[in-house]
């Protein structure tokens, strides 16, 4: 059977910058980040045969094309479920590229968050299914729904808020050290998480990720084009989509066991493919649009058992120097909220040796994608 | 403009939205019962409906009435920023309700002091997971009526 191990490599990284409110539009914003992200890899635009991207994502590929002035494309594909496609926008290209379909890939995300709508604020859209059965009892927001099984994982497995701050604190510290960041000039302290304002109890408001103006993309080659590059090639040694049985979305109120989410079945489709195990991996860009989303990650991805990825938070574990270093761009907690995008970018720094937060001699990252969705996730290596 | 097409009540709350599979749910509530799908075949509830049944593939279904009995199985109190509506009524409670006839079935509502009272009428200190609590209907101006929820021992 044909295997994407290895067989393609992120090539190049751009990014806008990020900011509550940006003056330039979506897609000069989606231009701007890919046009980085060729310039980074020393890839002409006209080169480019393959685009992947969110079906959330405003700007089609017809725009961005013939805007970069991209050549004959021969590949496109758009992911679902808002932040859980990130890593599938690269999992897409990659099997495209190692297939023969494509030769150089983009994936992007660009959307204004900060100044823009909130989707949950509109009150004609035609709403997905579950909505009838959630949103007339004021279960608006992501942070609503999300909540409900952050009280519930609480409640059986002892999770506390102190460990809901490890993870906020983490991601802040890693901003803090990233000029780029939102958060960058911002620390966050135990007193002021404990005291901030509630947004759905039992969520407070550094629970929640940011609200960010701002585009990135990365350009996927295959590993023979990857090593004549401008830089050191990221490899995709692993990837994966997750679909779980009986699963219902963010409102995963309605299986066996709705603690149990997407994260679990990526996490075995990844490992299965992969030549490495959880304790073989170096940094770990877990999607954070929730704080309780990343103890239910660790318990998914196997970087500890059922119950323990409050536990596992404890003692520096997700700190430079801990045990699994944690989102060290500050996530989307703390740098920017792009649907994830930039813990992907942030992967391929830390794999290159350049993060601003850098785990020395990092080799190997985990990168996921939403959790409590249809997800994704990435196993880079240098 | 038809109660089919308004999003929301005139106090700002949303309107359900039913699809085909769950129109009956409502068509029932309106009636002050409250029903959950069931396989015409292997006799499993399913919740949310839909048009075949994931254990056995049957397109048979019917609507089977419940005891209206429950336990809270998690709850969230959203504060601002919310839809006006809710804004006005926050922080409030949601909640999800396991049915006392299968917990796999939960639904989600809002605990009440009394049918018609606001989603705010109950102290959220009262409120607790595995809290018994038993269903009541509450008809929202517009001709729709919702299932709410009223503790066992208030
Ligand atoms: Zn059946």
């Amino acid at each position: 059977m044909a295997s994407l191990k290895d067989a393609t490599a992120i090539v190049g990284t751009g990014q806008t910058a990020f900011a509550k409110r940006l003056d330039d539009p979506e897609k000069t914003l989606a231009c701007r980040a890919i046009l980085a992200a060729l310039d980074d890899a020393g890839i002409e635009p006209s080169e480019v045969d393959a685009f992947a991207s969110y079906t959330m994502e405003e700007t089609d590929e017809v725009e961005v094309a013939k805007s970069i002035g991209a050549g004959d494309v021969t590949f496109f594909s758009k992911v679902g479920y808002g932040g859980g496609g990130s890593c599938a926008t690269v999992a897409h290209l990659a099997a495209a590229i190692s297939t023969g379909q494509a030769t150089v890939g983009v994936a992007w995300r660009s959307r204004k968050r900060g100044s823009g709508k909130r989707p949950w604020t509109d009150v004609h859209a035609q709403l997905p299914t579950p909505a009838q059965w959630t949103r007339p009892f004021g279960l608006l927001r992501p942070a609503d729904e999300i909540g409900m099984l952050t009280r519930r994982y609480m409640h059986e497995y002892g999770v506390t808020r102190d460990h809901l701050f490890n993870v906020a604190l983490a991601c802040r510290n890693r901003a803090n050290q990233n000029p780029a960041a939102m958060m960058y000039e911002r620390p966050l302290t135990r007193e002021m998480y404990m005291t901030s304002r509630w947004i759905s109890e039992p969520l407070c408001l550094f629970d929640n990720c940011l609200e960010t103006d701002g585009a990135l993309a990365c350009v996927v080659v295959s590993a023979d084009r990857a090593r004549d590059c401008r830089r050191r090639p990221v490899y995709v040694h692993s990837v994966a989509q997750a679909l779980p049985t009986q699963h219902h979305g963010m409102v995963n109120y309605w299986n066996d066991d709705p603690l149990c989410g997407p994260a679990w079945t990526a996490a075995r489709q990844l490992w299965k493919t992969a030549d490495i195990t959880p304790d073989d991996i170096d940094v770990a860009q877990i999607y954070d649009a929730f704080t309780p989303l990343i103890p239910l990650s660790l318990e998914g991805y196997g970087f500890c058992a059922r119950g323990e990825g409050g536990a596992f938070t404890e003692g520096g574990a997700l700190e430079i120097g801990g045990r699994l270093p944690l989102n060290t761009s500050g996530g989307g907690l703390s740098e920017a909220y792009v649907h994830g995008f930039n813990l992907i970018t942030e992967g391929v720094k830390q794999l290159r040796g350049t993060s601003t937060a850098q785990v020395p001699d990092a080799a190997t990252c985990l990168v996921t994608a939403g959790e409590g969705v249809p997800t994704s996730a990435l196993l880079l290596r240098s | 403009m038809s109660s089919i097409m308004k999003a929301t009540t005139d106090n700002g709350l949303l309107l359900p939205v039913p699809d085909q599979d769950g129109a009956p749910f409502w068509e029932f509530a309106a009636r002050g019962e409250l029903r959950v799908q069931v396989c015409g075949a292997c006799g499993r509830l399913r919740f949310p409906p839909r048009p075949c049944c994931p254990h056995c593939q049957s397109f048979d279904s019917a609507w089977r009435a419940m005891s209206g009995r429950g336990r809270i199985w998690s709850y969230v109190l959203p504060h601002p920023p919310l839809l006006p509506g809710y804004a006005a009524q926050a922080p409030y409670n949601a909640v999800i309700v396991e049915l006392a006839e299968d917990p796999g079935i939960r639904l989600v509502g809002n605990v009440v002091a009394a049918p018609a009272a606001a989603l705010n009428s109950v102290d959220t200190s009262r409120l607790r997971i595995g809290a018994a609590v038993r269903a009541c209907f509450h008809e929202i101006p517009e001709g729709v009526t919702v299932p709410r929820w009223l503790l066992e021992r208030p």
